[in-house]
């Protein structure tokens, strides 16, 4: 196309058309942008015989590559799992408790524990697992444990969750919703006497009309002294941390209409055990684990 | 006696829009009918008035139409302002999520507002910016009055109807949910009326034109409007739940929906904010440089190519889904050799300036041009390398892809139609010249920097964000969580809202400085005759 040597600009002559003023030269294509367009081109039919591209009528041409999305996937997953394989058995079959004393097992399941925290975990519990008392989801880095801080523990409520429908074995209680069973000021009294374990209660003549009234109603889950029971998941109500806050305005709220916070099993996911354990030694060695 | 026809068309649209909005199952459909009826019936009123009055004035057909591209041009400066302060804002929301008001949620929430924003800067801003240069260029090229009388005052009026429909709809709670399609079902059926009205006055002109060739910005103005018509029809088959009510089930579902979605998304892309634009490009920059278009040979070479391998390219939006791979492999294919077509027309709008290059330093208005052309140049770039796959499996879902595509926004078709207004302005209000070059100078360098600031801060968080999502550690588990990347990206935020204010600033610089120039500038003498060029 373009032989001709570079002609100068003024050389050039234009197509002879004008339209409201604008004229056109006749230059030729530049050789370099026609080059570059073939190569193109060029590679685009290299890449359709290469890689799957025609479609048939059953299906398509597969490319002589063998090449395929899913093939590419299943590769990196076998190759993934292959590598793990046998840490992966190994972290399955031995003893919960004895994981954090094996200096190898211990390190590969808080690194593959993190990754599934931070997956199916992080979503609730935050991605630094310090919770959001906003929602009632646990810090997990304290160590306050509602249902058990050892790894044990951790284990079985991680594997079955809490208060869920899909697992039978799920941990489970209830509050119930003091709304219905105390007039408004006994509420006033028990939560003021709840606020004076761990502080200071609002009304010191409220709290101290309150303590009937806890005994008679609350002690039988969180204790005399308010310091829970982690075999029914009571929360302590001394140690002034708080699941859903402790202002006098939550507490009540809390009290009033109970709660009931709910754990899927396994975060929702469908995990190994491996990776259940996995996560476990992970939460438990955040800080918080017993 | 066509009055009267109108008149009763007028008055049976105004009845039924009362009907559907007494009707009317969700408050998107019961505003969107009101608004129908309060035009309808205005309007009626209107013809009412006007009606029995003597005709229009004496034989128009030597002289350009030009109120109607007046319209256009002050609808593409307000619709841009809007749609840029909806940008500006959302990207605020996004840095600041305390934005999303409490008190406005299911309003005024980043949800909301998003689809607000993209069809005001694509659609309001520059749907009207094509509409009304092609009516200034078509007339002009073809030395020939707009055909079909008013049909084109029509095309303007309709169009804005369709933006306030799809506007309020979308603040409502109305919408399909497919990207760049949101307005639901009667919004689709009023606007497909309007294009077959735009496409008929478009072709109309060129029919009965007095040149004996067509110009080069007509084969691209006339294949945007063709083919975004076919996408708008075919993108858009639903079937209403209800003829009262806003909502509508698509016809395609699964992966064919998700690939019809993306074969017009992509080619909304390619032919509206493209072709649409060369077609602005190719009168403008001769115009405004005064020199001769490079090369007739190119033109015509990378016009054909570019038509005939964008529409294939959708597929590169749906790499690593559900899509099979043949088509996502023809999608990547296309979109690669699409490259050099692409920059095609780069080359015939830079060259076009040898000669001429010294204008860069007297001429904000070339400058602005020359950069939207470089932005193009980029972009076009930038587009087929992020469709190979291996780049895509790292650039999808991340703000690379916000970055790429504000980078042809902003600059590419944000620039030129900056530079046509500027062009457009002084000739269509009759005045010597604009209002203060100075002022076009800080409207160049604020959009310039603003949108440097923007890409730049998408280019780092992209490729950052893409990066953290696949890094693994020594036994190849994931590093970090999803909320770890989000939260690395607030500074890259700020730094992008920051971008978008400067883009914002400019333009309202530039509203200022057209108001100005019809308001104070001194008048020059008349030439709106529709003379053969030779």
């Amino acid at each position: 196309m373009a032989k001709k040597p570079k002609q100068d600009k003024q050389e050039v002559s234009t197509t002879g058309h004008t339209w409201d003023g604008i004229e056109e030269f006749d230059n030729p294509l530049p050789r370099w942008w026609l080059w570059v367009f073939y190569a193109t081109i060029v590679w685009g039919i290299w890449y359709v015989i290469a890689y799957p591209a025609w479609p048939l009528v059953n299906g398509a041409t597969a490319g002589y590559k063998g090449w395929s999305t899913r093939g590419q996937l299943e590769e990196r997953m076998t190759e993934a799992d292959a590598a793990n394989a046998e840490i992966n058995a190994k972290l399955a079959s031995a003893e919960l408790t004895e994981i954090p004393d094996d200096p190898e097992l211990n390190a590969y399941a808080v690194s593959a524990g993190g990754a599934v925290f931070r997956t199916w975990c992080a979503q609730c519990h935050g991605s630094g697992a310090a919770g959001v008392q906003a929602g009632g989801y646990p810090n997990l880095l304290d160590d306050d444990w509602l249902w058990g801080g050892t790894l044990d523990d951790i284990h079985y409520t991680i594997a079955n969750g809490i208060r869920n429908d899909e697992d039978p074995d799920a941990r489970w209680s209830q509050m119930p919703a003091f709304g219905d069973i105390l007039d408004s000021e006994s509420i006033d009294r028990v939560v003021n006497y709840v606020m004076s374990f761990s502080g200071e209660p609002r009304d010191a003549a409220a709290a101290s009309a309150g303590e009937e009234i806890f005994l008679n109603n609350c002690a039988a889950c969180h204790g005399d002294a308010g310091g829970g029971d982690i075999y029914q998941g009571a929360p302590n109500l001394a140690d002034a941390i708080w699941l859903y806050g402790g202002e006098y305005e939550t507490i009540r709220e809390t009290v009033t209409n109970a709660r009931f916070g709910i754990m899927p099993p396994m975060g929702g996911a469908d995990l190994s055990e491996a990776e259940t354990r996995a996560v476990a030694v992970y939460v438990h060695q955040l800080g918080g684990g017993m | 006696m066509t009055n009267y026809i109108k008149l009763i068309a007028l008055g049976l649209i105004t009845l039924f829009a009362l009907i559907a909005a007494n009707y009317a199952r969700d408050l998107a459909y019961l505003v969107n009918a009101l608004t129908v009826a309060l035009v309808a019936g205005g309007l009626f009123l209107w013809v009412l008035k006007h009606t029995d009055e003597p005709g229009a004035r004496g034989d128009l057909s030597g002289e350009y139409m030009d109120g109607v591209v007046r319209a256009g041009v002050v609808a593409t400066a307000l619709w841009g302002v809007v749609g840029f302060l909806a940008g500006t804002f959302i990207a605020f929301q996004l840095a600041f999520p305390e934005l999303n008001f409490e008190w406005a949620q299911g309003y005024a929430n980043f949800g909301r507002l998003r689809p607000l924003h993209t069809s005001a800067v694509i659609f309001a801003f520059a749907g009207n910016a094509l509409i009304a240069t092609s009516f200034y260029v078509v007339q002009r090229t073809c030395a020939a009055r707009l055909w079909g009388g008013n049909l084109a005052w029509f095309v303007f009026w309709g169009y804005q109807l369709v933006i306030v429909l799809a506007a309020t709809g979308y603040l409502l709670g109305a919408t399909q949910s497919k990207e760049y399609a949101e307005p639901e079902w009667y919004v689709d059926w009023w606007l497909t009326i309007v294009w077959l009205a735009y496409l008929a006055v478009f072709v109309g002109t060129i029919v009965k034109r007095r040149e004996p060739h067509i110009y080069v910005a007509n084969w691209f103005y006339l294949a945007f409007i063709i083919t975004i018509a076919m996408l708008h029809v075919v993108n858009n088959l639903s079937i209403p739940v209800s003829i009262w009510g806003s909502k509508s089930v698509q016809v395609f579902s699964g992966v064919q929906d998700a690939m019809v979605q993306w074969w017009y998304g992509h080619n909304a892309v390619g032919f509206l904010l493209t072709a649409g634009f060369l077609g602005m490009m190719y009168y403008f920059v001769p115009k405004q440089a005064e020199r001769p278009v490079f090369s007739y040979k190119l033109s015509i070479i990378h016009f054909w190519a570019l038509i005939f391998l964008y529409i294939w390219a959708g597929p590169h939006h749906l790499h690593y889904t559900a899509l099979p791979d043949w088509a996502s492999t023809l999608g990547m294919v296309f979109s690669v050799v699409l490259w050099m077509p692409s920059w095609g027309g780069m080359i015939n709008g830079l060259m076009t300036l040898s000669g001429a290059w010294d204008k860069l330093r007297t001429d904000p208005i070339i400058r602005m041009m020359v950069i939207s052309i470089g932005f193009y140049g980029m972009s076009t770039f930038e587009g087929p390398m992020m469709s190979i796959r291996a780049v895509n499996s790292l650039s999808h879902y991340t703000d690379w892809t916000i970055g790429h595509v504000h980078s042809g926004a902003l600059g590419w078709n944000g620039m030129i139609t900056f530079g046509a207004l500027y062009f457009l302005v002084p000739k269509l209000w009759n005045r010597e010249r604009l209002y203060s070059l100075s002022l076009v100078s800080w409207h160049f360098w604020l959009a310039t920097i603003g949108i440097i600031l923007y890409a730049a801060a998408m280019w780092v968080t992209g490729i950052m964000e893409g990066l953290m999502w696949r890094e693994v550690d020594a036994n190849g588990f994931l590093v970090n969580s999803f909320a770890d990347t989000v939260a690395a990206k607030f500074p890259m935020y700020v730094v992008r809202g920051l971008g978008g204010v400067m883009y914002l600033s400019g333009a309202l610089i530039m509203c200022y400085n057209l108001w100005m120039t019809v308001k104070r500038s001194p008048a020059a003498r008349a030439a709106s005759s529709t003379v053969p060029a030779e």
